[in-house]
């Protein structure tokens, strides 16, 4: 039998290239509205549009007040989100694995993380801001916001959890260490990485999402920044939203630095996110 | 039974088996022959016996070099283990007798020239009685039976009977005609004598037997400082 | 009743009446067993002959799984470690494990990998934890190895040197006995000598059980060996006289490989 190559292997061929224009297309696309975005951003971008209010005149307009909400509630959901996360996936991983109670969470869970946002947006309204008398507050909007990414973070941190072989848990009981002590020395640090993965993963839809913070309560116009987390606030794809609606040609090219701003800052966390999973996991697999 | 899971061991143990069968035959039939040769005074018969003693000696290397091979490549424990040891001093005692065999056939040149008065009954019978050890002990150890081996043991006592009622009748002999006869009469006591020790090494390979098959030894009984088991 | 020391003191370790289960299913179907203080002893069987679920009876691991039930005793110095007050926590750091696949913390040092069976269980020990790592390290034969890079990541070492790591730090508990499931049968031939040579110094200060698949191992390094088929203990016996004589024909069959 000789080695020689039978045939011509089209089928690989055509395979090959149908699934290089299936990643090159949306790429492509992508690609040009960046591009697009870009060159009407590039203008405008300046220490001047990110600390200026926003103001009738284009020129003047700034993202400052959006730009200090977005921060602003993105670590206040954070630091609602996180430990209440966590914790849950905790339980529901380490202590209730098999019980009927995990089960029905769970599935549910799994839904919850598919609702659109908006439901969120209304949930919020009507517990937080009315119900619990909140107001149009940050921390209404950022306890909103927790419910809406607390799925999310349930879920990626029962994967890290898993990822945890048994035979450390098993390890650590050998030696004669309660669950607790287990968890909290031993299995938590291990599964530290796809944590954090999941809190930045979380916390960068978070920054983008609009409907229900406007649903919230949170402003267009804003001139001032957040002086307390029971203060009125925006953030900035609401800030984008009501420049892009406006007519004058100014507001468009803001609305394109915003995004600009808004785009960078979501890459920077997802690449953070990206190399400290790297950095944490070249560690652990020597 | 069912054999060994590994087949190439269950055959290396079939051929170690086989070979120590080969041996207890060819030396079986090497003491009829030497016997025979001694009584009908054939030398020839004789030579060829002497020959014969070469397949022995080839097959106790070749039983050697198989049961260090064995032991080394699948360390057997148990009833394979006390097997592979038992055959190896098996071998040796087989060996020993064919020596034996081929001693007596040394001195048949010897015994032809001479007048005859000799009356070689006595011998023929041990050897009878020998040879049925020899062939006894190898069935008990073919088909693991104690008992047969244990008849093998008890037989010596019939072998040394013979022997020590020769001893006497030939010193009595020799007393009487001292001369040519006592040197022939020493020839002929040294064929009973290694047919003695001919049984001897057969009640040795009956022994290890039944240390094979029942793990208890038996040897020494009787001839060990106290406490030594 | 089979029985491992028959040195006239009482038995270090001993089960009565074991049986395990995984649901309805009898993985250990009442075995009795003394086994003697500062001994080795070997517990051997083909598969799924409860070898390793009984040893994990021995310091109630078997009931961490979910739906995993024992009945019977295990006493431990004659009490029992079933009893409804006894803590398996505490009984756990009397009687330390090390498992089949060597499995030191990944987020930890050397160092912090001895020290953790005590930092774990909030006894940590600032003024003689060097004097604790040297020991353990010595005593699991991994000091000179390591000594000099005590800092380095746990599992930077080899998969022998890996388990010695997890044999100090069972030591560095100070437990009374030290279970052993299957702990060469990661490692190549060198690494499992050096093991074995281990196992034969550690025994004058622990009680040792090991579980293993590998019956040469058990010959060579128990003292005492016990032999399991589906649940059952069939044989329990001196380790020179179960590998050359063997009353139970069973067991007879087992270790000449007729079946297995």
């Amino acid at each position: 039998m000789s080695l020689a190559r039978q045939n011509k292997r089209q089928g690989e061929r055509i395979f090959w290239l149908v699934s290089l224009f299936a990643i090159a297309l949306p790429l492509v696309i992508l690609g040009w509205l960046l591009v697009d975005v870009l060159s009407d951003a590039v203008q405008r971008l300046s220490w001047q549009f990110i600390t200026s209010y926003p103001s009738r005149k284009p020129e003047n307009a700034g993202i400052l007040p959006a730009l200090v909400g977005s921060i602003y509630l993105i670590g206040l959901t954070a630091s609602i989100a996180l430990p209440i996360g966590v914790g849950a996936a905790i339980f529901l991983e380490e202590y209730g694995r098999h019980s009927r109670l995990a089960g029905v969470i769970e599935v549910n869970i799994a839904n919850l993380a598919g609702v659109p946002s908006i439901i969120y947006g209304l949930l919020g309204l009507g517990v937080f801001v009315r119900a619990l008398g909140m107001g149009r507050s940050l921390i209404a909007g950022a306890a909103t916001m927790a419910l809406l990414v607390l799925p999310m973070i349930i879920m990626v941190t029962r994967e890290a959890l898993r990822t945890v072989p048994m035979s450390l848990r098993e390890a650590c009981y050998g030696l004669g260490s309660t669950r607790w002590q287990s968890i909290w020395q031993v299995v938590l640090p291990s599964a530290f990485p796809g944590i954090l993965t999941g809190a930045i993963l979380a916390i960068s839809r978070a920054i983008g999402e609009t409907a229900p913070l406007v649903v919230v309560g949170a402003l267009t116009y804003v001139t001032f920044v957040p002086d307390g987390i029971d203060a009125p606030f925006t953030v900035l794809p609401i800030q984008i939203f009501n420049w892009v609606s406006r007519p004058q040609h100014g507001f468009v090219v803001n609305s394109a630095a915003a995004i600009t701003v808004l785009v960078c800052t979501m890459l920077v966390l997802n690449g953070i996110a990206i190399y400290l999973r790297n950095r944490l996991q070249q560690r652990k697999a020597t | 039974m069912t054999g060994h899971i590994d087949r190439n061991y269950e055959a290396q143990l079939d051929e170690l088996r086989q070979r120590l069968m080969r041996m207890a035959a060819i030396v079986e039939s090497m003491i009829g022959t030497a016997i025979r040769a001694l009584v009908d005074g054939n030398v020839e018969l004789a030579k060829e016996t002497i020959r014969r003693d070469r397949s022995v000696n080839r097959l106790e290397l070749e039983a050697d070099s198989l049961c260090t091979e064995i032991l080394a490549r699948w360390q057997p424990v148990a009833s394979d283990l006390r097997f592979v040891t038992i055959a190896l001093k098996m071998v040796t005692d087989l060996e020993r007798i064919g020596d034996l065999a081929v001693n007596i056939c040394e001195r048949v040149p010897d015994m032809v020239e001479r007048p005859q008065p000799w009356d070689f009954k006595a011998i023929e019978s041990m050897a009878d009685v020998v040879r049925g050890m020899i062939h006894d002990a190898i069935e008990a150890f073919v088909t693991a039976d104690t008992d047969r081996a244990q008849g093998v043991i008890d037989r010596d006592e019939e072998v040394d009977e013979i022997y020590h009622t020769m001893f006497r009748d030939l010193v009595a002999t020799m007393k009487e005609n001292p001369g040519t006869l006592v040197r022939d009469g020493i020839h002929v006591l040294s064929v009973a004598k290694w047919v003695e020790r001919m049984a001897d090494h057969s009640t040795n390979l009956a022994e290890q037997v039944v240390f094979m098959v029942k793990g208890k030894d038996v040897r020494h009984i009787g001839k060990l400082p106290d406490g030594a088991r | 009743m089979a029985s491992g020391g028959s040195n006239g003191k009482p038995p270090k370790i001993a089960a009565v009446g074991l049986k395990a289960r995984f649901g309805s299913n009898e993985v250990v179907r009442g075995v009795d067993m003394q086994i003697s203080e500062r001994t080795v002893t070997a517990i051997i069987g083909p598969s799924g002959c409860g070898k390793s679920t009984l040893l994990r009876t021995l310091n109630r691991m078997h009931e961490l799984i979910n739906g995993a039930t024992v009945d019977g005793e295990v006493l431990l110095d004659g009490e029992n470690v079933y009893a409804h007050e006894v803590d398996p926590v505490l009984l756990r750091r009397r009687v330390g494990m090390v498992f089949q696949k060597p499995n030191p913390f990944p987020s930890m040092s050397i160092r912090q990998n001895v020290l953790a069976g005590l930092s774990l269980t909030g006894r940590a020990v600032r003024a003689e934890a060097d004097a604790v790592v040297e020991k353990a390290l010595k005593q699991a034969a991994l000091w000179e190895e390591v000594k000099d890079r005590l800092d380095a990541p746990g599992i930077g070492l080899s998969g022998g040197q890996q388990q010695r790591l997890c044999i100090a730090r069972a030591l560095a508990v100070e437990p009374e006995v030290l279970l052993m499931d299957e702990p060469c049968s990661a490692l190549d031939p060198i690494a499992t000598a050096r093991i074995e040579d281990l196992i034969h110094v550690l025994k004058e200060r622990y009680t040792i059980v090991i579980v293993t698949h590998n019956m040469q191992q058990a010959a060579r390094v128990s003292e005492h060996t016990a032999f399991m088929l589906h649940g059952d203990l069939v044989e329990f016996a001196a380790t020179n006289k179960l590998f050359t004589q063997p009353s139970d024909r069973r067991t007879e069959d087992y270790i000449t490989g007729k079946f297995g």
